[in-house]
């Protein structure tokens, strides 16, 4: 039995606006799936519906085998959800708010004030549960809100952009969290930082446009990709189309090569003697994202990118 | 795990009350206030004589207050911190959610029903059954705002548009019904107009029993299955059609 599936899954709004269409796919087990995608590609939209806040308007999705609209009481059961742009009260304290929480899911006192205590310590947060949650951080607040679901011990997580808006610091201590949790649970993250979804995913969708446009492992995407490495060319010397594989000019002016590795290694030797500026990698989830998707991830407005083959 | 439907109705007391008045105490100062400006400005003005319809209708317009002010703050804890996308992803049912705040709103009113209720043991001279039914009639009034706040707030998309529905809800039920004042003080025709809200109706009930003013049998009835004909009515739409799970 998949953890999650999704066939033919679709959401129109009332204004026609299409925001699913068609999405189909499953995961097999726990660990981390991310799914990335531009702002407005459909991504909460998704999350919303498998966490029963929404109804989808065709299609259908299962979750632990369980059908997410007709078992929807079954399904709340599984599932704790940190919705985009949640916090927690400011005239609450962290044990104030998480206690409260899992009341609501249904916990007595003295096994919510337990779970609430282990869930802190795992985190290593424990000296601020008495700490109004104004005074807290930005990092620690996102921290208290995913401290909530986790101590709930629903074995299905949804985090819709839990990083978005966090310095790096904070964000690699929830990444530490993440990674910690993954290894019992099934967690579905959303994110636009495409290195969160390199680092701690197992399995990564790419959404655009409310399609999911690849699905997969990050090495089975790059397999996707017909051209493993990168150069990028930051200075403005002409850089030379590779025999190999693609040149994309970016707003930026920046052009990157997307080629073979011999090809990545006699290009940049050659641009290096000619004092051009690069760097070369193997290709990252924004490569293989902007190969797919035809546009970065993070600007919505742009498309100025020209390719050449 | 066993579901406690008691804790699913203590979460929503602790957070939108208990926990709001010990840490931030002068919250309590001000509900308690809220209700007295209007009664002591009612009571001065008519040298005295209207007081214990003043006392009734403070009594009224706390409990419309504790619901409707529900309204806001579901508004601001679903559009502000997004917590009901987080109690919908858990096992607590709208109903549950509805009932726990209800309970909440009554909660932090708590401190104004006990000095509202000195005042009435002291300046509103009924029967116990008389005040039987101003119990009766504060608690289908607080039941009628609690349903129709809930209503509201799960359809609200922001917190400008709860305060367009707070100040709509305030006038149809406290500002146009005449709780602190006979009905027979109101003008013809706009008299009518107050009838539009129930607050009307149960402002009536509440005169009657103070002994102020005299209704007959029939018009107290008619105000009695209004009351509770819209509370159902009201209570119904909140657990059937109130925007829990969106479409």
């Amino acid at each position: 039995m998949d953890m999650l599936t999704c066939k033919g899954l679709s959401k129109e709004y009332d204004k026609g606006k299409r925001a699913l269409d068609g999405v189909s796919f499953s995961i097999p087990a726990k660990g981390v799936f991310a799914l990335i995608g531009r702002n407005g590609a459909g991504k909460t939209t998704l999350v919303r519906i498998l966490a029963t806040q929404l109804l989808p308007t065709g299609g259908y999705a299962t979750l632990a085998g369980l059908d997410v609209v007709k078992d929807t009481g079954s399904v709340r059961e599984l599932i704790a959800c940190v919705p985009q742009e949640a916090h927690a009260m400011p005239w609450l304290t962290p044990r104030q708010f998480i206690t409260s929480y899992l009341y609501w899911r249904g916990m007595g006192r003295d096994e919510a004030a337990r779970s609430f205590m282990a869930t802190m310590r795992k985190l290593r947060i424990e000296k601020y549960a008495d700490t109004t949650n104004r005074k807290l951080s930005g990092g620690l607040k996102r921290k208290v809100l995913v401290a909530a679901v986790i101590a709930s011990r629903a074995r299905i997580l949804f985090l819709d952009e839990p990083t978005t808006g966090l310095d790096p610091i904070s964000r690699t201590e929830l990444w530490e969290t993440l990674r910690m949790l993954k290894k019992d649970h099934f967690i579905f993250l959303t994110t636009h930082y495409l290195e969160e979804a390199e680092n701690l995913a197992d399995n990564i969708g790419i959404l655009n446009d409310g399609r999911l446009m690849a699905l997969g492992t990050l090495d089975e995407l790059r397999a996707r990709v017909k051209y493993p490495y990168s150069i990028k060319v930051f200075s403005e010397a002409k850089a030379e189309k590779p025999r190999q594989g693609s040149m994309i000019v970016g707003e930026d002016g920046v052009r990157q090569i997307l080629t073979t590795e011999r090809e990545a290694n006699r290009l940049s030797t050659k641009l290096i003697k000619r004092g051009v500026r690069l760097s070369m990698n193997p290709i990252t989830l924004e490569d293989i994202f902007y190969y797919i998707v035809k546009k970065p991830i993070e600007n919505e407005v742009y498309d100025n990118g020209e390719e050449y083959w | 795990m066993g579901k406690s439907i008691g804790s699913q109705i203590i979460a929503s007391v602790f957070v939108n009350s208990l926990y709001m008045m010990a840490n931030y105490p002068l919250v309590l100062v001000s509900t308690v206030l809220a209700p007295f400006s209007l009664l002591i400005a009612i009571t001065f003005v008519s040298h005295g004589t209207l007081l214990p319809i003043a006392i009734g209708g403070a009594f009224i317009l706390s409990m419309i207050g504790a619901g409707t002010g529900m309204q806001q703050d579901l508004s601001h804890f679903k559009n502000d911190f997004k917590l009901q996308d987080m109690v919908v992803s858990s096992p607590t049912s709208a109903a549950i959610y509805f009932l726990g705040m209800s309970v909440s709103e009554l909660v932090y009113t708590i401190p104004v029903i006990i000095v509202l209720g000195i005042l009435a043991f002291f300046y509103v001279h009924a029967s116990l059954l008389g005040f039987a039914e101003l119990a009766a009639v504060l608690i289908i009034l607080f039941a009628f705002s609690c349903a129709l706040g809930f209503v509201l707030s799960t359809f609200s998309s922001d917190v400008v548009e709860s305060w367009a529905y707070a100040g709509i809800v305030s006038t149809v039920l406290s500002a146009l019904p005449p709780v602190y004042y006979p009905i027979t003080y109101i003008p013809m025709p706009f008299q009518y107009l107050a009838y539009l809200s129930p607050a009307t109706y149960g402002a009536e009930i509440m005169q009657s029993i103070t002994g102020v003013v005299s209704f007959s049998g029939g018009m107290l009835a008619v105000d009695w299955v209004v009351i509770i004909g819209v509370t159902l009515a009201m209570l119904a739409i909140a657990v059937k059609r109130s925007r829990w799970r969106e479409k």
